[in-house]
């Protein structure tokens, strides 16, 4: 029996799914028996990861500071082991314009985008280059905050006029947006497990808008206006292809654990890659257990496994 | 029992799988199709912020129950002890108690009505009538006609029933009853005949406005004239804070078409639960059976409270009291909008109720300006869930009951501050100037001519609304959509 700190909630616009992502893993680590410390992350994180002196840190949270390294960065500084990516890691994935030149970089594909910052608007005239952008890119074009981790602020433009108010949406969640070529097709997502013979793709997860909610990414991970799929019905050779492209990001981004790759997959049979969760939902209807469920690994043995690769010598 | 014990025909005992990572999906197959509509979405886990202790929250509804005096309701429940204590215990009737009734009649006497004890219902709340109205008079796919924007528990309650919600735009005024009866024509000529016509007359939620008498009478009217039912929600009518009351519709009707919603919930405590319905008895009949499938009756000791309550303490005295301190929070909100929110923003000047509505400029979707108000701990309503068709993205809804007069002014200073980081930034991206552009486009609609001067003017200082008589702003809409546009709630 170990005692689990289960970190969740805390400020980020997705508290509302970590806590019930922490709930449901605090179901799974009572059932394996560990004695379980709930913690809804705030100023009082450090005093009290002090008094209830858990053994490991299992990190429930989505979004700003759980995600983006802010909450690893202060496990590593009390010297608690936790579960997941560590910092630099999740540095990489939450921001998505760093992960895609790193793609670029490394040869994975990625649709064509450009990002910029709030500044670049304001004191550099970048207004005056999306004409250019718009160009390069063809409507409709995908315009997102380069660091929120849901669908928040998501948004698309189909005509020019459509970009500014876009870019003022994106522009809530963060100060650098990045401006997308829309890829058409079908969405994927792979998780990726960590385990003794290393990191294990599981099954694929198509998401198929039930409705006309095309545009609607909100819709896209609502049980009962969105069908998964799992496994995704693509052919072996697209399957082994969308498995060596998570595997390839899960790496080049330095990932632990375990993580979500979310793909598309175009019109003509190319697979992209979008973006990269190091924290992907543990809800009901979250595409990582759907997938390991799918690959015969169920909910308590995935928190059971996450657990014990935190746990294990580095 | 030990399984091997039994009979050899039975089938193995199925063991329930210890993995629960896919419940859902496993029952999703189970669920009825209206719980289709019942959605969780990206905004409502935002909202899930909005109660942090350091957040200053303008989106509840909800009344400041901290000003009720605790020895009254000492006094309350030590006499139903004393007095009542196993009727307090016990089922009650399902369409409410005596005494209980008795006390709804004085509140509706208070604004002006009369009604029979015979032709009301206690509930359990005012949610319950709408719950039970839409239950009783509603198939999959018949019109509701509602106003735009509208209750968005009502919307909800309506949907669950798949009902078709047709909502009619409305202006300071209230409800544009000219454009209900086009809608009503409409919908004839299309074959379908509504079942009922929502109204929350008076200090809409969440517009703020309030229908004006000559739309009253023509609105009971056209509800004669083509045997319409009415569902008139009134939380909120007593909670007035300058000018006349004008006659309710149910006054006005007489209880043949109208049927009428109340609730203790804003005038003594929303934690009773305690609302009642007012129908022409054969549609309060068929309520009743709905009722007692519900629950069977409304908590007998909620009902004693309040008749204590009415009989120890002076009500209409405390219903003074917090007309004086929502009065005071509601001159806070609009003295801080017209000092704080950009000339684009325009907002209505409610008499009363807990509610101000706000338009913003098209291109800012208030979804994601909340997410920028939560980074600076401020939350308020974004106005999308109000419509049935995707509309209302540009508005939002300001509570001004439940925070202090200094929350209420720092916390439209913070939301000012984040629209005019926004309204900058577009016109940054445009290079167009915002204010300009809104004010012509709303000149030429003919919308809205005092707002549209003022912003043409770029009049920031000048107060909202100006004198009460203008009635306040109106209720602007986006225009992205036809009005009166119908959305399906299946």
């Amino acid at each position: 029996m170990t005692r689990v700190a289960v970190l969740k909630g805390g400020r980020s616009l997705e508290r509302g799914v970590s806590l019930r992502s922490g709930a449901r893993v605090e179901d799974a680590l009572g059932r394996l028996g560990h004695e379980v410390v709930p913690i809804d992350v705030g100023l009082d994180l450090i005093r009290r990861l002090e008094s209830l002196a858990p053994e490991v840190a299992f990190v429930a949270l989505h979004g700003r500071d759980g995600e983006d390294g802010t909450i690893q960065e202060l496990l590593e500084i009390v010297g608690l082991p936790y579960t997941g990516s560590g910092v630099l890691a999740c540095s990489r994935a939450v921001d998505k314009v760093l992960t895609k030149h790193l793609l670029i970089e490394a040869g994975l594909p990625t649709p064509p985008f450009f990002s910029f910052t709030q500044t670049a608007f304001r004191e550099l005239g970048a207004a005056e280059a999306l004409p250019a952008i718009e160009e390069r890119l063809a409507f409709p074009i995908v315009v997102k905050p380069s660091s929120q981790g849901s669908a928040l602020g998501i948004k698309f433009a189909r005509t020019a006029e459509d970009v500014p108010a876009a870019l003022v949406a994106a522009f809530s969640y963060d100060g650098r947006v990045l401006l997308e070529r829309h890829v058409a097709g079908r969405d994927l997502a792979v998780s990726v497990l960590d385990g003794p013979a290393g990191p294990q793709a599981l099954p694929v997860v198509e998401a198929v808008p039930r409705e006309e909610d095309f545009y609607d990414f909100e819709a896209r991970y609502e049980i009962g206006r969105t069908a998964f799929v799992c496994p995704a019905e693509l052919g072996s050779e697209l399957t082994e292809r969308a498995h060596e492209l998570a595997l390839a990001t899960y790496a080049l981004l330095g990932c632990r654990g375990f993580a979500r790759i979310d793909l598309m997959l175009s019109g003509e049979g190319e697979l992209f890659v979008l973006e990269a969760n190091p924290i992907p939902g543990l809800t009901d209807t979250s595409l990582l257990p759907q997938a390991a469920d799918a690959a015969g690994i169920g909910f308590d043995d995935l928190i059971g496994r996450i657990l014990e690769l935190a746990l294990a010598p580095a | 029992m030990d399984p091997a014990n039994l009979p050899s025909m039975s089938p193995p005992p199925r063991q329930p799988s210890r993995s629960t990572s896919r419940d859902l999906e496993r029952y999703a197959g189970l669920f009825a199709r209206r719980t289709r509509v019942m959605k969780s979405s990206a905004m409502r886990d935002m909202m899930a912020i909005t109660a942090r202790p350091e957040v200053i929250s303008l989106a509840g509804g909800l009344p400041d129950t901290s000003t009720f005096p605790p020895e009254t309701f000492a006094a309350a429940a030590a006499r139903i002890a004393e007095e009542s204590c196993a009727k307090a215990l016990q089922y009650g009737p399902t369409d409410g108690l005596a005494e209980t009734k008795d006390c709804i009649a004085e509140v509706m006497e208070a604004e002006g009505m009369r009604v029979d004890p015979e032709d009301l219902m206690v509930t359990t709340g005012g949610q319950q009538v709408l719950d039970l109205v839409a239950k009783t008079l509603i198939d999959p796919g018949d019109v509701i006609v509602a106003e735009g924007p509208s209750y968005p528990g009502a919307l909800n309650a309506f949907k669950a029933y798949e009902a078709d919600v047709v909502q009619i735009d409305m202006d300071a005024d209230g409800m544009r009853v000219d454009l209900m009866e086009e809608a009503l024509h409409r919908l004839e000529r299309d074959g379908r005949r509504p079942k009922f016509i929502y109204t929350v007359p008076s200090f809409q939620n969440p517009g703020g406005v309030t229908m004006s008498a000559s739309r009253r009478r023509r609105l009971v009217e056209v509800a004669h004239e083509r045997e319409l039912l009415v569902l008139e929600d009134n939380p909120y009518g007593l909670l007035r804070y300058e000018g006349e009351a004008p006659e309710p519709l149910y006054a006005i009707d007489g209880g043949v078409f109208v049927m009428y919603l109340g609730t203790f919930s804003k005038i003594f405590s929303p934690g009773m639960r305690l609302g009642w319905v007012v129908a022409p008895p054969p549609v309060l009949e068929k309520i009743e059976f709905g009722k007692q499938e519900a629950d069977l009756c409304t908590s007998t000791l909620s009902q004693l409270m309040v008749q204590a309550y009415f009989e120890i303490g002076d009500w209409r005295a405390y219903v003074d009291s917090l007309t004086e301190v929502y009065r005071a929070r509601r001159d806070a909100m609009l003295e801080a909008l017209g000092e704080h929110f950009p000339a684009q923003a325009e907002w209505t000047r409610p008499a009363g109720g807990l509610f101000v509505w706000v338009t913003l400029p098209d291109f800012i979707d208030t979804t994601d300006l909340l997410a920028l108000a939560l980074r600076d701990n401020v939350a308020f309503v974004p106005g999308e869930g109000a419509f049935v068709d995707g509309r209302g993205r540009n508005a939002m809804r300001l509570n001004f009951s439940a925070s202090s007069e200094d929350q209420i002014r720092e916390g439209i200073r913070r939301i000012g501050e984040v629209i005019r980081e926004q309204v900058g930034l577009y016109g940054t991206l445009t290079g167009e100037q915002p204010g300009f552009a809104a004010a012509a486009r709303a000149a030429a609609e003919g919308v809205a001519a005092k707002a549209a001067e003022e912003s043409a003017r770029g009049a920031p200082d000048e107060a909202p609304g100006g004198d009460a008589q203008d009635g306040g702003r109106v209720v602007r809409l986006p225009r992205r959509s036809g009005a009166n546009r119908r959305a399906g709630g299946a």
